[in-house]
């Protein structure tokens, strides 16, 4: 094996990956080239490292220095100072705020320094195309103690008592999933990963995907000897090509080693992996409809019991986890029960992975202890509320979940806390908002997302998100009436406990939490017609402060109405009856004069 | 598990269809996958190919319908030859996103869904690509622009106007390399 002396570790993430990290990282290998070091330097595309915020993203391994928002243009001199010359560029480095100091090593920022890394541990460290840099990090190594060495009932006791329990949202218990599949005689049996992570805000399962996809695959053999499935699904997002892409490469890099397919590691255990392209129906992430899509029928739910661990894909024993899930099984056989049990609270162990998005300052992924307090996430990890704006509320668990407002912020993070304060634990999305987000607008952005991804199947989902969509629009117009309150409850319930799966059962949540925590935002809605965060269309004006316009013409050329009347170095003036209110004004008014307005009465 | 397809009739001739479906060896749960890769090559799914997928299968062609009406990233109609799309995440809803969609309906005077009637243009909206922190988000052929505005939404128009087939690695490129 060939030994260099630093490794630039380029995040290739998606999220990096739009901003340009393949183009840097040719860059940096020219550069490296050009100046002799090829022999010296390696550079290496990582997975996600999960500070999106500040893509392009490099870490120089060993010193654990790391880089920032790096442009093709900064590659030269980075090369040599800091390679040639031994001297790391400040100006390259974080800076928490504006007029601190630039933070070194990636340890030390906050971002990271709360972070407890178990599914996402071998982040930005290796290469997730190459299973070699996989296996010098421990990887397979459980699966070869399941294979030659433990029992299916051993690897069973062993994940039951680890506590771990479902990270797609509901929590189910693994272990006790495996060791119902597990004591079903008919053969075959199956393993699906879901992996249909439709959630709008939340990506952790394409990270964990495209940064370690070993994790998965290991983590589903150890889960093929314990229920004994021969064969397994994994079932990725169509808008996921780069987790599909390196998902694929991991299977062939295992069946090619021997760890995936006939006799697996000479042990005499068959098992192989067949990757499944989802095709865009947010319902196909309910288990059920999963496994229609993955038998090539419409993605409708079935209804509930049978269990798919006893009648699942063609009716046969399937266990179908998560890809969070999966991705837990080969650290806690490694480390053992007792080590995974430790972390967390009395009925939420290990750690989960959170997207944080939205009106905050450090968006990106994170891995946190369960139990940490919410404010340690949005505050300690997220850095806070951009712009000295309000903290207003984080929204947790998509479309299924609620939003969580300012005076729970000390809530701790687990399945039961979450599901109290009427949010979700979910997949983990978390969104937070500020005071310049209208919380009728977000609950109706949610019941229009769930409408129109409910599949028709059952009445109280495909009409009562519909209908509960119209009463959201009709208070967002500021045409509701004081009787909708109490209609859009008493639906809520309705849709709640009629429907069928998951997808109706939890589509009332956004609705349910905001009026339980913003009931005054809707009241203002609707007694007195006014939007108080100004985002509702029908309920605010943009106005052109005269005393602060100077007529330079930005807003009437970007008005697509023609709205705005003015001449060069005179007052500008908005026609209220031509405005469609699309802001685009607001928007291109010079940051130093900010002569447009929003108002609302 | 699925079953092997019936050959059907004499014609043998391999057309594109024909040659995918012998790629899933011709099992009918691979259906989905099938018209993926259909629309990947032709960019939609016309009701000729419908059929055909319906006899190479052996399958009702109201199965083969029922499935491709269903699913989101299949469209039975003939996309545009740039496409737009506008991702409507929660990031992006927060950040400002709708008005990024409106503007582009405005502009390119079509609704979200729709293709333009010269066909060179398919506005498209997407529940999340999850690429939050670029918020809001537009995907045009396949390159991404994060932190959009009406401006810059100007600007992605005109180089989509500009430019004729120009190939770039990024994600939304990958899935078509195998």
């Amino acid at each position: 094996m060939k030994y260099y002396r630093a490794h630039l570790l380029v995040c290739a993430g998606t999220g990096c990956v739009s901003c340009g990290a393949f183009t840097l990282k040719e860059a940096l290998e020219k550069e490296v080239a050009r100046r002799g070091l090829a022999d010296e330097v390696l550079v290496v595309a990582t997975g996600c490292n999960g500070f999106c915020e500040r893509g392009p993203i490099m870490m120089v391994h060993p010193e654990g220095i790391f880089y920032q928002r790096l442009t093709v243009e900064d590659v030269p001199f980075l090369v040599e100072e800091h390679l040639l010359k031994g001297r790391p560029i400040q100006k390259l480095m974080y800076v928490p705020s504006p007029g601190t100091a630039p933070i070194p090593k990636m340890s030390d920022i906050d971002f990271f320094k709360h972070q407890r890394l178990i599914v996402l541990r071998n982040r930005g460290r290796i290469d997730p195309e190459r299973i070699e840099d996989a296996i010098a990090y421990d990887g397979y190594e459980a699966m070869a103690k399941a294979l030659t060495r433990m029992t299916a009932e051993e690897i069973i006791g062993e994940i039951t008592a680890s506590g771990l329990r479902g990270r797609g949202g509901a929590g189910f218990p693994t272990g006790r999933k495996w060791d119902l599949c597990r004591r079903e005689k008919a053969r075959p049996k199956y393993l699906i990963c879901n992996g249909d992570e439709g959630d709008p805000g939340a990506f952790m399962d394409r990270s964990v995907l495209e940064a370690d996809p070993h994790a998965v695959l290991e983590g589903m053999v150890v889960g093929a000897k314990a229920v004994g499935a021969a064969k397994g699904f994994i079932y990725i997002r169509n808008e996921y090509p780069l987790a599909l892409e390196r998902m694929g490469i991991a299977i062939r890099q295992g069946r090619k080693l021997g760890l995936l397919g006939k006799d697996i590691l000479g042990s005499g255990f068959d098992f192989d992996l067949e990757i499944v392209r989802g095709a865009g129906a947010f319902v196909s992430g309910e288990e059920t409809a999963l496994i229609a899509s993955i038998e090539g029928q419409r993605a409708f739910p079935r209804p509930r019991p049978p269990y798919p661990a006893q009648h699942g894909l063609w009716g046969q024993p399937t266990v179908i986890n998560n890809v969070e899930t999966w991705a837990n099984i080969p650290s806690i056989m490694r480390r053992g029960a007792a080590w995974f049990s430790g972390l967390g609270t009395e009925t939420s162990k290990g750690t989960k992975i959170f997207s944080l998005v939205g009106k905050i300052n450090n968006t990106g992924l994170v891995e946190v202890p369960m139990g940490i307090r919410l404010r340690d996430i949005v505050f300690g990890i997220g850095g806070g509320i951009p712009g000295g704006r309000e903290f207003k509320a984080v929204q947790i668990g998509g479309p299924s979940g609620g939003c969580i407002p300012n005076q729970l912020l000390d809530l701790p993070v687990d399945y039961e806390s979450l599901s109290r304060a009427g949010a979700m634990m979910g997949s983990g999305g978390m969104i937070v908002m500020d005071e310049d987000t209208c919380m009728v607008d977000i609950a109706l952005y949610f019941l229009r997302f769930t409408q129109e991804e409910s599949c028709g199947k059952c009445a109280p989902c495909r009409i009562g998100t519909r209908q509960m969509a119209e009463i959201l629009a009709r208070i967002a117009a500021g045409e509701g009436g004081p009787e909708d309150l109490k209609k859009l409850e008493e639906l809520a319930l309705t849709v709640k406990h009629g429907s069928l799966c998951g997808l109706g059962q939890t589509a009332p949540n956004p609705v349910l939490s905001t009026m339980r925590y913003f009931l005054d935002e809707y009241r203002a809605h609707i007694d007195d017609r006014r939007c108080p965060a100004l985002v509702c269309k029908n309920l605010i004006t943009f106005v052109i402060e005269p005393e602060k316009c100077v007529g330079c013409l930005l807003c009437l050329k970007n008005c697509p109405a023609n709205a705005v009347a003015g001449e060069p170095k005179k007052v500008h003036v908005i026609d209220q009856a031509a405005c469609i209110k699309c802001g685009a004004c607001f928007n291109v008014c010079p940051p130093k004069i900010r002569a447009v307005s929003k108002t609302t009465p | 598990m699925a079953q092997k397809r019936k050959m059907s009739g004499t014609d043998s001739k391999p057309t594109a269809v024909r040659r995918i479906i012998a790629k899933y060896g011709g099992q009918r749960r691979a259906i989905i996958p099938i018209l993926q890769d259909i629309q990947d090559r032709e960019r939609w799914l016309s009701s000729q190919v419908l059929e055909e997928v319906a006899r190479e299968l052996d399958v009702p062609l109201a199965h083969v319908y029922s499935v491709a009406t269903f699913y989101k990233s299949l469209s039975l109609e003939p996309r545009g030859r740039h496409i737009c799309t506008v991702c409507m995440g929660t990031a992006c809803h927060v950040r400002g996103g709708t008005a990024i969609l409106e503007h582009f309906e405005r502009r390119l005077r079509i609704r979200a869904g729709q293709t333009s009637p010269d066909r060179e243009y398919t506005l498209e909206r997407v529940n999340c690509l999850g690429a939050c922190a670029l918020a809001p988000l537009v995907v045009a052929d396949g390159r991404y622009y994060s932190q959009m505005t009406e401006s810059k939404a100007n600007a992605v128009l005109e180089t989509l106007g500009r430019r004729s087939e120009r190939p770039h690695r990024n994600p939304s490129g990958a899935g078509r390399r195998r």
